[in-house]
């Protein structure tokens, strides 16, 4: 089906969705690499007025990547859910962005609607939001998640530890997560990127990190950021694995390329939820969501994945929001978008970062995920530190589950910029919020006092 | 009374425990913090080293002069290419058009490169770090050019906002059996001036990485120039015995550990 729209009598067609989608993006440089962008901003905004017009329904009878070529389509084809959908099957794109932002769109509202939502849909309904927009609907929504601790909440920020190490050196490791926990931050996760990919460092810095939180009973969950099977193979013996980590994409193709597929992570989550490790939480809830996944604009187009109908490409944001119907299908404990990490050939600087790392968060809530966001960028980005404390700013705003609390915002071993101790606790301070209840509490009891107390001769506390 | 006084910055989450948490970590633990903000000094700190790096990624390849140092340890012509990528942001931007040369450069190479066949070809690209190329290839020319004795050499080549991937199409113009790339890799907020070898046999457009085999982190602060020339010669050899690069030289030889 192609659809059309006049300017200034000049009339511009769409031959297909998937060029209308990837026509009607906001500018960013891995759609023009991929020689899928608007080629002016009047094409731009006209093919923004077409779709529009296009009912919500027309997303469920054409797909932007074929349901016979691809697993992820036949995922999100075959697990829609049609009496969620029925309320806004009669709007079309833009009725459901006035709709999102109108007083009607309540929080109970967005969440029952979430499984009514394809992937495609949301990004196409971001693609005419602006950024306050993006902010204002994704505010409303919250998703809440649990094992030790329960992430999401209203009124909460929490912080995933990324206490990296060049040479995975566990005193190291231990050295950054001593200052992150001191200063307030891991009630997301403890999670570490292994240099290496061994299944023995691997169950190593797991069972530090096991020592560790129980010596000092912490309500934390912890995470080695190893590939998926190297994981297994450390929880196969017998490691304390507490989260199960994957990064993942919107095509099978380029899940392929991360050595992933769904009957893989279909097996690595009931692996992990045969464990059984997560607690009673807060509200007398016992944890339960135990993957972590992570995204990013741009992963399938680097790995030549981003295929769609007719062999021609689809736009990155839109095969970002795919990524999140891969997520969702296993109810996991965190999500984020890495969303600088990718380089300025996919987002070139801190106005195409920001942008999408809004997108990101807005689609994945939307559709129902535990959204955090890797606030971060990489030095040949035209982006710098004031980017990122703007981009932290609004998704604190935007009500963000959790952001990365890396030692002074440098990763040492993955050479790049993310977020601090700091910035997390200076976005709780500006905006009046909380580490999650269990986090909070423990902060306030003996285990953070024999912890503050002890980390002065922090080589007595790396004994393992 | 005004009841201002000048604020006094903790040294880390806790007093007194600044040092002991840096000893066991290059990661900026232990930063100095008022209120909730890290201390001027240490943010300073930081912001020179980010200023370091996009000074480092935005630098000018000097490529006469580099031609003129290398011609001189190298005693044959040094061809001065282009990619088609035009300026900076462009490169930023369409890694596709660094990957190959333009029209300048291969009718140059066409007509004066004699092809023929060769041993190996040294290509020199500026990648992300002009500054890497500057500090680190001569010194490691220096140390690398007697080791290679028995090759026949095509001329050397400099590339001005080159990426790995074009070292296959100056490699196959130049008849060359074996490319080998020194290019600046992309600046960390500690290592403006990292310097990486890809080495790749028979190159022709088309390669992927899986079929090259690298030295990373060649630096004062990393690998030196004298282990980074050695660690070439290991692998330049192998390669010309097995005939191949990439994953299945690394499994075959087993010789490529990480420097």
């Amino acid at each position: 089906m192609s659809f059309a729209h006049t300017i200034a009598n000049r009339r511009y067609t769409f031959g297909s969705l998937r060029e209308l989608l990837a026509k009607a993006t906001p500018l960013r440089s891995g759609d023009v690499l991929a020689g899928i962008a608007a080629e002016s901003a009047e094409e731009r905004v006209a093919a923004q007025f077409a779709l529009a017009d296009l009912p919500l329904a027309h997303f469920l009878s054409e797909q932007v990547v074929p349901y016979e070529d691809d697993e992820v389509t036949r995922l999100i084809v075959d697990t829609h859910n049609a009496g969620a959908f029925a309320p806004v099957r009669s709007f079309t794109v833009g009725e459901l962005r006035d709709w999102l932002l109108s007083d009607e769109a309540t929080l109970e509202r967005l969440a029952a609607l979430g499984p009514g939502f394809t992937p495609e849909m949301v990004a196409a309904v971001s693609k005419l939001m602006r950024v306050q927009d993006l902010i204002a609907a994704a505010a409303k929504i919250r998703v809440v998640t649990r094992f030790r601790t329960t992430v999401g909440l209203p009124g909460r920020l929490s912080a995933r530890l990324q206490p990296n190490h060049p040479t995975d050196s566990p005193a190291g490791i231990a050295a950054s997560i001593l200052d992150g926990l001191l200063l307030g931050s891991g009630d997301a996760v403890i999670g570490v990127n292994p240099a290496g990919d061994g299944v023995e460092v691997t169950a190593q810095l797991l069972r530090m990190m096991d020592t560790l939180r129980e010596r000092f009973r912490i309500p934390v969950q912890s995470c080695v950021l190893a590939h998926i099977t190297t994981q297994m193979a450390a929880l196969a013996h017998d490691a304390p694995v507490d989260l199960l980590f994957q990064s993942i994409a919107g095509t099978e193709a380029a899940n392929r390329s991360f050595g992933v597929n769904l009957a893989l992570l279909t097996e690595a989550h009931e692996a992990g939820q045969a464990l059984k490790r997560g607690a009673v939480c807060v509200d007398g809830q016992i944890g339960s969501n135990i993957l972590y996944f992570e995204t990013g604009q741009g992963s399938a187009l680097s790995a030549n994945a981003h295929y769609g109908a007719g062999g021609l490409g689809v736009d990155q944001q839109t095969l970002e929001a795919r990524a999140y119907a891969v997520a969702r299908h296993f109810r996991p404990m965190l999500v984020n978008t890495v969303v600088g990490f990718i380089g300025p050939e996919y987002l070139y600087d801190g106005k195409q970062i920001l942008r999408a790392g809004l997108e990101d968060h807005f689609c994945g809530k939307l559709l129902g995920l535990p959204m955090g966001c890797d606030v971060c960028y990489t030095n040949h980005a035209e982006a710098d530190q004031d980017d990122m404390d703007t981009l932290l700013t609004l998704l604190g705003v935007a009500g963000v589950n959790y952001i990365m609390g890396v030692p002074g915002a440098d990763d040492v071993m993955l050479n790049y910029q993310s977020t601090s101790f700091h910035d997390a606790l200076y976005l709780r301070r500006v905006l009046g919020l909380r580490p999650a209840p269990e986090f909070e509490a423990w902060m306030e009891g003996d285990g953070f006092g024999r912890l503050a107390l002890e980390a002065r001769h922090p080589e007595r506390l790396l004994t393992v | 009374m005004s009841g201002i006084t000048r604020a006094k910055p903790v040294a880390g989450p806790v007093a007194g425990l600044a040092a002991r948490l840096r000893a066991l970590t290059p990661a900026r633990v232990g930063l100095g913090r008022t209120g909730a903000s890290v201390a001027t000094r240490d943010l300073l700190d930081f912001q020179r080293c980010h200023a370091l790096a996009r000074d480092a990624v935005q630098a000018r390849l000097e490529s006469a002069a580099l031609a003129r140092t290398l011609g001189a340890i190298v005693g044959g012509s040094v061809f001065r290419l282009h990619s088609a990528a035009t300026d900076r942001a462009t490169y930023l931007q369409r890694p596709d058009l660094g990957r190959r040369l333009d029209e300048t450069s291969r009718t140059l190479l066409l007509e004066r490169a004699e092809s023929k066949s060769r041993d190996l070809a040294l290509i020199v690209a500026d990648g992300l770090s002009a500054l890497a190329v500057e500090r680190h290839v001569a010194p490691l020319f220096e140390e690398l050019l007697p080791k290679l004795a028995g090759w026949r050499l095509a001329p050397m080549c400099i590339v001005e906002q080159g990426r790995v991937a074009i070292g296959d199409e100056i490699g196959a113009l130049l008849g060359a059996q074996i490319a080998v790339v020194l290019i600046g890799e992309r600046p960390g907020l500690s290592s403006p001036d990292s310097l990486g070898a890809y080495i790749t046999w028979e190159p022709q457009p088309g390669r992927v990485d899986a079929e090259r085999n690298c030295i990373s982190n060649i630096r004062a602060e990393g690998l030196s120039c004298t282990r980074a020339a050695a660690q070439l010669e290991v692998i330049l050899s192998a390669a010309r015995r097995l005939q191949l690069t990439g994953v299945a030289l690394k499994n075959e030889a087993g010789l490529l550990q990480k420097g």
